[in-house]
């Protein structure tokens, strides 16, 4: 790959209802269906379905920005990165206490289908970003 | 002559508070509409990627998916028609239903068999009044819809039309909200999808770049679709949710003018009414006065 150094990724994170993140970075990192990627400047063009998790975006200011994200789609192309995701939420804008509690209530409900396992998955994201960030 | 006067004075007090009524509701439209609009607006980014998204495995994959394909033979058509949950909205679910009548009077003329499915409790009471069985229907958020509510609805659809019982193919009935003055009903085919329909291609030049797939171009495009349906209506319900308070506030403010003519009217005839009671009691003082004199001429 191409050695230019000055290159940085334009990220956007798109909720179904609003824009919840966009500006440059150095480095993103998501969890797509086959697991974990790291997106860094000049990647190959990349369109991928990505599962509840988190998001972490390093910001050319050396920032780190954390995301809670639902199921959606990474597409990578030009050094811009797009995350779509139905339902996202960055990492300040979660209650930690709350989210918690949320979890507790997802794991307790104990169903084993594939709905309760999402509300299981995103619940976790929840509680992983926000309490990364703290 | 006096209770005409109180009469109307009656009429005018209760079209002035009807006024401050309608008016107040033109008002609260009035600043509701900004905020549909932006919500659209917030909503644009996320149908922009997902159609570039879609349209760039459209172009480097030949995959065939169960919800672009068209059937053959097409024998069940469902038709969503998206009304408002309340009234005070001058023809607007009147003129959604009338074009969505017309819609199914095509379809039927096709050959078709229609299944009703419909949001808005004004679109509800129109098929219950008339006894018309309705698949399923949505109330309750007709002013400000959330993504939750589309993606249920789009939910439904695609599993109606999946389904070999189901729909063969799947209308939507909204009105687009072209600007403050002018909504329009629009019918539109959801499914099967027509993937580069209605959008802004992309511009020339702007070639699409050769994607990798992750895990596979079908999988992706297997996730990809169902969230493109349901994005596509949830942009049917901000506009309808647009335009409902668009025509909210325009029949507010016709309600409040003819508030306010009406109550000039009541005015004058008040006024009138009190004038000639007014006149009427002076002629009868002075025939009085003069009956008396001519009483006393009289008798002297």
């Amino acid at each position: 790959m191409a050695e230019t150094t000055d290159a940085v990724l334009q990220v956007e994170l798109v909720a179904a209802d609003r824009l919840v993140w966009s500006g440059q970075a150095t480095m993103v990192i998501a969890r797509t269906t086959e697991g974990d990627v790291g997106i860094l400047p000049n990647h190959a063009p990349l369109l991928s379905s990505i599962i509840e998790g988190v998001v972490d975006v390093q910001t050319v200011e050396g920032e780190t920005w954390i995301a809670a994200v639902d199921a959606g789609f990474l597409s990578v192309a030009d050094n811009r990165v797009s995350i779509l995701s139905e339902r996202a939420e960055m990492s300040h804008e979660i209650d930690l206490e709350q989210a918690r509690a949320e979890l507790e209530r997802c794991k307790q409900a104990g169903e084993n289908d594939d709905e309760a396992q999402e509300k299981v998955r995103r619940a976790e994201a929840r509680v992983r970003a926000a309490e990364r960030a703290s | 002559m006096a209770v005409s006067v109180r009469e109307y004075r009656a009429r005018i007090r209760s079209t002035e508070s009807m006024k401050k009524i309608t008016r107040a509701m033109e008002l609260i439209a009035a600043s509701r509409i900004i905020k549909a609009q932006q919500r659209a607006q917030a909503a644009a980014p996320y149908a922009r990627e997902l159609t570039r998204a879609v349209s760039a495995v459209a172009t480097f994959s030949n995959v065939d998916h169960a919800l672009t394909l068209e059937p053959e033979d097409p024998k069940r058509a469902a038709v969503l028609i998206v009304t408002s949950d309340r009234g005070l909205a001058g023809a607007y679910s009147s003129s959604v239903l009338k074009e969505a009548e017309r819609l199914i009077e095509k379809l039927k003329g096709e050959g078709k068999e229609v299944d009703l499915y419909v949001s808005g409790r004004k679109g509800e009471a129109y098929f219950k009044f008339r006894q018309r069985a309705v698949v399923e229907a949505w109330t309750g958020f007709s002013d400000q819809p959330t993504y939750d509510v589309a993606a249920e609805i789009g939910a439904t659809l695609i599993r109606t039309f999946l389904d070999e019982e189901g729909a063969d193919e799947v209308h939507v009935v909204y009105t687009r909200f072209r600007s403050m003055l002018s909504q329009e009903p629009t019918a539109v085919r959801l499914l099967p999808l027509e993937v580069v329909e209605g959008t802004e291609a992309p511009a020339e030049g702007d070639l699409l770049p050769l994607y990798e797939f992750e895990p596979s171009p079908s999988d992706v495009l297997d996730s990809l679709l169902p969230r493109y349906v349901q994005s596509r209506i949830f942009f049917a319900l901000l506009q309808a949710a647009a335009s409902e308070l668009a025509a909210r506030q325009k029949a507010m403010k016709s309600a409040t003018d003819n508030a306010d003519e009406l109550i000039k009217k009541y005015k004058r005839i008040a006024n009138q009414a009190r004038q000639a009671g007014i006149t009427q009691e002076i002629s009868e003082i002075v025939g009085g006065v003069n009956a008396l004199a001519d009483a006393q001429a009289g008798s002297e």
